[in-house]
């Protein structure tokens, strides 16, 4: 069957009137069992702007999305569409008004290709048969749109970069005769020149008349591409229609915290782990499928920061150390004992961790309990002769999930009912329970509000000054700077620089980025 | 194509129906939230049962209330129940096998091969026992190896060692049923302990040992997590191939036993032995609320599940009905089983 987006009679019309709201979402109540995820939101989006939506880890941002993309059905409260109460009833019924969401969780169908996947359930077809080559030229022209004409239509998505799947989730919504698009934190597995382009994107769309719903924990990508915004506190709207341009991000913080929080990163100590002493962790001459000839020494004590763009091989760095990869050459030894390469299980017992970066295919048990999750490294410490001591476990975790600040609290709920960000949490939770000597961090604050990503800060200083090596890979180089006490800049996996992170800046670190990826 | 009229209306109706669908999910019912739990799960079993005992007691009054049907059920469900417990933990952790009904044939046979062909009566009951827990084992550990290292899945690995054991056990027995009669074998599995049949025991403590491992230690933990997530698991240390096969090794333990329970309540080793057993036990597994695609496992579920399986027969031997009407029973209890099941744990949305 064949399904042309058909532009609606009143659009053009409705559209051009910018001041009346799109969309009015009023009173959202959404329960699920135990929780009360929303508990009376008011939204009211404009035609042209973008939106941010803002709220702590668990606010409801992405329930209220899911209610507007017909995934929940709201249990109280009025949602109207260009002034005429509406009810969503299934996704198809909201993206037939012109809703298309990008999800928190990418959800694609991996074994597919790209082409299948941005027409999946709208496939363009006669009489049953698909219409192939047409099909992958609007999907060409739709990449190209969205400046990323080098990804292959035919390729297979499961293939692709976390941040190549991003744009296949773009590309997907903009096959839609698009009205309204929600992005709930896109930025989050994005490098700064992808959130660049996704900017570019946006503004696009809203030249066009397209309303922009933005989720982010990144306060200074509001500030770049926001217009207004509304606060979620504990699913209840705080604020609305706040104009971004008025409205200081310290007031934002204490909007949505309900304190205030001084976005800061923890002081490094005053007398540096000697760099003559020796390393805990030392890769020498390390390659891999991604990067190549990597050395990293990294000292008791220290935390050492690898910054570069997604895909520049940082992640298969930490992954080749922790036996989760092969390497090709290069060795690893850990306080000068040489690890087995390839074995997880040989890593683990030298004392390394690793928090892994797709918290959901690598890191998270769904549907066993918050304390199951958290334990599940360190089962040793709470067993004896193989028996679980399942008090202990809990109160430890507990304490870790309280200082990390998961919320809802308490650690018998299953993980698939928290939101992303305090998935993000458990996962690190993990790792800091266990006794590491030495701590592999990968982008440990994907997702996570600013009050929490505060607490993780303190945490990581904290377990480096017990005597931890630490290494850290983020794509926000402001968080790589703050936090790392030496910097390896990444590019094309090879390393272009290395120095204390006191004695480099942003802009310097983006430039070396660039000219590997030039050279 | 696009302003075809009927689109329209279709799309209506369409709209209607996924609006009551969705309005049944989000209700937040209090009963289905409970047996979405594991306990309330358990309940469901256990009412499931109590309606099949007052079938039985309306059907066939006295002889089935008594106290030796009673036992005759027990008594029958000890040999597949030990089965299905071995069962539970592999399909907890993301497996399955099907040789178990193999694997008890063979194992079956070995016993009273190596009794037979000592040819001494006076051969110790204890030799019987551990060769065919040897053979057990040994099986799992080769079902094991194969699928943790050697990378075949389950479902295949299992199913050539179906074929493959059920072959060999013919072949060590060219076909014959063989007898026992160790003397010392016979006192020791058809006595009696406080009133109840030393089977009916075997069962119960492999039961609670089975309740035991999988709730209360690491090994029990680290199976769920496998189940679940097995990539997840392997990034977190745990040695996901090393734990796979001694989930075959366990399972392949059970059967060992259930070969000895068998031997001692037909007093036969046969080739045809523990036919379609695999069914059986999925299928009791399965209903007794262990999710067929690994990560949660429900041991006295299982328990229930064997039990109304056995008492369902029994129902339907005293009341002189066919074992072909108790197939089809079967099956229509395990679609209702899997479908209540799926009704109460969806989760909204995702
Ligand atoms: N399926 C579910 N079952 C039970 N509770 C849920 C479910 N989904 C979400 N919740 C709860 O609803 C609340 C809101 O979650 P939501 O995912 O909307 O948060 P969020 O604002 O998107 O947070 P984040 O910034 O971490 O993504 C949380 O307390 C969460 O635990
Ligand atoms: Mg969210």
């Amino acid at each position: 069957m064949t399904q042309t987006p058909e532009p609606s009679p009143d659009g053009p019309a409705a559209r051009a009137d910018g001041g009346d709201a799109l969309l009015q979402m009023t009173g959202i109540v959404k329960r699920f069992p135990g929780v009360l995820a929303l508990g009376g939101v008011d939204l009211d989006v404009r035609a042209g702007e973008v939106h941010c939506l803002l709220g702590q880890n668990g606010a409801g941002k992405s329930t209220l999305i899911k209610v507007l993309s017909a995934s929940y059905q709201p249990d109280e409260g009025e949602i109207r569409w260009e002034g005429e109460p509406v009810r969503l009833t299934t996704p198809v019924a909201a993206m037939k008004r012109g809703i298309s969401t990008i999800y928190q969780e990418l959800d694609l169908v991996p074994g597919l290709t790209v082409t299948e996947n941005v027409f999946l359930g709208h496939e363009l077809a006669t009489a049953g048969f698909s219409r192939r080559a047409e099909a992958t030229q609007r999907v060409r022209a739709i990449l190209a749109r969205l400046g990323h004409s080098e990804v292959d239509p035919n390729r297979l998505v499961g293939d692709l970069s976390p941040a190549g799947q991003q744009i296949v989730s773009m590309a997907r919504a903009l096959s839609h005769d698009t009205r309204l698009l929600i992005l709930d934190e896109p930025s989050a597995v994005l490098d700064q020149e992808e959130v660049d382009n996704l900017f570019r994107v946006v503004r696009g769309l809203t030249a066009e008349g397209v309303a922009i719903i933005y989720i982010s924990h990144r306060l200074e990508e509001i500030r770049q591409i926001g217009d207004r915004i509304t606060v979620l506190k504990d699913g209840r709207t705080v604020a609305t229609g706040l104009s971004v341009a008025e409205t200081p991000t310290s007031e934002l913080i204490t909007l949505m915290t309900g304190r205030e929080i001084e976005y800061v990163f923890p002081e490094r100590p005053a007398t540096r782990p000697s760099q003559d002493a020796a390393p805990v962790l030392e890769a020498s001459g390390l390659s891999g499928d991604r990067f190549h000839d990597v050395d990293l020494r990294v000292h008791a004590g220290e935390i050492v920061g690898l910054a570069g763009l997604v895909g520049s091989g940082r992640s298969e760095i930490l992954e080749t150390i922790y036996g989760a990869r092969r390497s090709t050459t290069g060795t690893v030894t850990i306080n000068g004992r040489r690890l087995r390469g390839g074995s997880v299980r040989a890593a683990v017992a030298a004392g390394v961790g690793l928090a892994p970066e797709e918290r959901k295919s690598q890191g998270l048990l769904l549907d066993q309990a918050v304390y199951r999750n958290v334990t599940i490294s360190s089962l040793g410490r709470f067993s004896k002769a193989s028996f679980l001591d399942s008090g202990a476990e809990r109160r430890a975790a507990e304490e870790l999930t309280r200082s990390l600040d998961v919320r809802p609290a308490g650690v018998d709920r299953p993980v698939r009912n928290l939101s992303g960000g305090n998935q993000q949490k458990v996962v690190l939770a993990r790792w800091l329970l266990r006794d590491c000597k030495v701590l592999l961090l990968d982008e440990p604050t994907r997702g996570v509000d600013v009050g929490a990503r505060s607490e993780i800060y303190n945490l990581v200083r904290r377990l480096a000054d017990e005597g931890v090596a630490v290494v850290v890979v983020s794509s926000e180089v402001e968080e790589v700077l703050g936090l790392s006490d030496r910097v390896l800049v990444i590019s094309e996996g090879a390393v272009v620089h290395e120095g204390p992170a006191t004695e480099i800046d942003e802009s310097k670190v983006l430039d070396l980025v660039m000219e590997g990826e030039v050279a | 194509m696009s302003d075809n009229p009927t689109n329209a209306a279709v799309a209506e109706e369409d709209t209607a129906r996924v609006e009551k669908e969705a309005a049944r999910r989000a209700e937040p019912g209090g009963l289905g939230q409970l047996l979405r739990s594991g306990a309330g799960h358990n309940l469901g079993l256990v009412l499931a049962l109590a309606l099949l005992a007052v079938i039985g007691i309306a059907t066939g009054g006295e002889r089935f209330a008594s106290v030796d049907n009673v036992m005759t059920i027990l008594r029958l469900s000890a040999v597949i129940g030990v089965v299905s417990i071995g069962m539970t933990f592999v399909i907890t952790g993301g497996g399955i096998d099907l040789s178990v009904g193999a694997l008890v044939a063979l194992s079956s046979i070995w016993c009273t091969t190596v009794a037979t062909q000592t040819m001494a009566n006076d051969i110790h009951w204890i030799i019987i026992v551990t060769t065919a827990l040897l053979v057990g084992a040994g099986a799992g550990l080769i079902n094991g190896l194969l699928i943790a290292y050697g990378g075949v899945v389950p479902f295949i690995a299992t199913l050539a060692m179906m074929a493959s054991a059920r072959g060999l056990a013919e072949i060590i027995s060219a076909r014959k049923t063989q007898i026992v009669s160790v003397p010392g074998f016979t006192d020791a599995f058809s006595r009696e302990i406080l009133g109840i049949s030393v089977l009916i025991w075997i069962f119960a403590i492999v039961a609670v040992i089975g309740w035991v491992l999988l709730n209360r230690t690491t090994f029990g933990r680290r199976t769920l997590a496998i189940g679940g997530n097995p990539e997840a698991s392997r990034l977190a240390g745990i040695n996901v191939r090393r734990h796979t096969v001694l989930l075959y090794v366990l399972v392949g333990v059970c059967c060992g036993i259930a070969a000895v329970m068998l031997i001692s309540r037909t007093t036969t080793g046969s080739a045809t032995h523990g036919q379609l057993y695999e069914l059986d036990a999925i299928a009791a597994v399965v209903i007794g609320g262990t999710l067929l695609s690994g990560g949660r496992g429900n041991i006295i579920g299982t328990v229930f599940g064997v039990l109304i399986f056995m008492t369902l027969t029994n129902v339907f031997v005293l009341n002189n009905l066919s074992i072909s009407a108790q197939a089809f029973t079967k099956g229509l209890i395990i679609i209702a089983a899997v479908l209540l099941q799926k009704r109460f744990s969806r989760q909204p949305g995702s």
